[in-house]
């Protein structure tokens, strides 16, 4: 029974906007079944993701074992072959951490490639990206292991690669860990930057549905509560396998 | 056994090494003493190329190890080296600290390189702890474990890095009954201490080093009795 004062207060500005907040939502998300594109769109963020981090992961540990060979090489027997690939990957860790990653998204898509597999160019665009910056974890976690430990192995008759794989790696994977969490999670939160060159990932459908009614705010609010909690989620294990690796020290 | 000559080391501008020539005989137990910063464990890692001399050459059992294509670890296998911080491998048991390098090295099988490892504990009266981790021993039964680290690969001599100077002092004494018994065995030894005890019991040849140079040596017991040098005279004064 609508009285002067249930009319006042439905026409009261914010009851009037929560009022509305309910067919707003169901209209970006129940309607049409659009929950299945977020559904199709965080399925392709996964698949960058995916891809990004194995093509980063290789590439890093390659850039990081060139650069910590070449550093650690004895004066007077240093390998020019070595010299001249330490030269190249110096080059390209430089290159891609001073430029934005945006711009090298858009010159992978407009300079590089002319293909219309968006998602392609977006894997490979951000699987270069991430090598750059997981080739310095790396080589820092294995520059943190006490140089003691690789000439107590040396000393030993072991060669320099024995040293690394039965020595110096084990003892850096522990160090290396939490600020590999960290990029994966930003590579993750990242993906939705292939949104400018069209890659069908869950920005892309976002603002698509957000185009279509003409209504922006649901379909953003509901990608950054999903972004958010496959971080919390990614965060929690990540607490959980640094732990298990930390009891392993009180042995 | 091994031979030095002319060997220098700077690291930049600083001379740690100053054209050191020396010959260590087979057998013998040279103790290495001197100030700190007078270059006694830069000599000692030069002699296995943990540090590149500068300049100079030394060759071990008529191998020139300085040579550029002389294969270092070929040679660092017959040489063995305990350090001042133990450097045990935290990552593995006390068995696998012991067993790597011989397996790796394919001096040994795994069986044969476990067989020797637990002979050698035995030894050293750690027998027990073949399954303990390094961060579960005390410092002096990490650097006896560091002990047997090195003798496992049947090494011609051993160097030691200050081995007993990051002990407690009450584990002193069982790092050097260890070595004590190693010299009466007849392993050739290059030691850098400040244990002058030691130096005057077990050593057969006393250098002190300062600036870079060997300013003195003699056998223990006239070493320690009528040092001839100031300097040395000095530096003893202080010690003893």
């Amino acid at each position: 029974m609508p009285t002067p004062f249930t009319d006042w207060l439905y026409n009261f500005p914010p009851v009037k906007w929560l009022n509305a907040l309910g067919p707003r939502f169901y209209a970006s998300f129940v309607e049409a079944d659009r929950w299945k594109l977020y559904l199709k769109g965080l399925g392709v963020t996964f698949q960058i993701t995916i891809a990004a981090i194995s093509l980063g992961l290789a590439l890093g540990l390659l850039v990081a074992m060139v650069r910590t060979a070449h550093d650690q090489q004895l004066p007077g027997r240093r390998n020019p072959l070595l010299g001249l690939v330490n030269a190249v990957c110096k080059v390209y860790t430089t290159v891609i951490r001073g430029t934005p990653m945006m711009v090298q998204i858009l010159i992978w898509n407009f300079v590089v490639f002319s293909t219309r597999n968006k998602i392609l160019v977006g894997m490979v665009a951000m699987g270069i990206n991430a090598g750059a910056y997981i080739s310095e974890i790396i080589r820092g976690g294995l520059m943190s292991v006490d140089p003691g430990q690789s000439e107590a192995g040396r000393s030993l008759g072991l060669s320099y690669a024995d040293t690394m794989r039965f020595i110096v790696i084990p003892q850096a994977f522990k160090n290396i860990l939490p600020s590999m969490g960290n990029e994966l999670v930003t590579l993750f939160k990242d993906t939705s930057l292939v949104n400018a060159i069209g890659a069908a990932e869950m920005t892309y459908y976002a603002s698509r549905i957000g185009g279509k009614t003409y209504d922006y705010m649901p379909p953003l609010l509901i990608i950054a509560a999903i972004y958010l909690v496959f971080v919390m989620g990614l965060t929690w294990l990540q607490g959980r396998l640094e732990r298990r690796l930390r009891q392993s020290d009180r042995r | 056994m091994i031979d030095v000559k002319h060997l220098s080391k700077s690291f930049g501008d600083n001379l740690v090494l100053d054209d050191i020539s020396e010959h260590i005989f087979p057998g013998e137990k040279v103790v290495i003493i001197g100030p700190s910063g007078s270059g006694k464990s830069t000599f000692l890692r030069c002699l296995n190329l943990l540090e590149t001399p500068t300049s100079g050459v030394i060759t071990f059992d008529g191998a020139e190890i300085t040579h550029p294509k002389a294969d270092i670890n070929a040679i660092r296998r017959q040489m063995g080296m305990v350090f001042q911080h133990f450097n045990l491998f935290p990552n593995m048991t006390i068995r696998k600290n012991i067993t790597l390098a011989p397996v790796q090295t394919k001096l040994m099988s795994q069986a044969e390189a476990d067989e020797e490892a637990a002979a050698l504990l035995r030894r050293v009266g750690l027998e027990e702890k073949a399954d303990a981790w390094p961060a579960q021993l005390s410092g002096g039964q990490k650097q006896r474990i560091a002990i047997v680290r090195a003798l496992a690969m049947k090494p011609k001599v051993l160097l030691f890095d200050e081995p007993t100077s990051a002990l407690d002092p009450e584990m002193v004494g069982e790092v050097l009954e260890v070595m004590k018994e190693l010299a009466r065995e007849g392993m050739t030894m290059v030691v850098v201490t400040h244990e002058m005890g030691f130096a005057r019991e077990v050593g057969t040849r006393v250098l002190f080093m300062d600036g870079g140079k060997i300013v003195e040596q003699d056998e223990p017991h006239a070493f320690f009795a009528h040092p001839k040098e100031p300097r040395t005279v000095e530096f003893l004064s202080k010690v003893l």
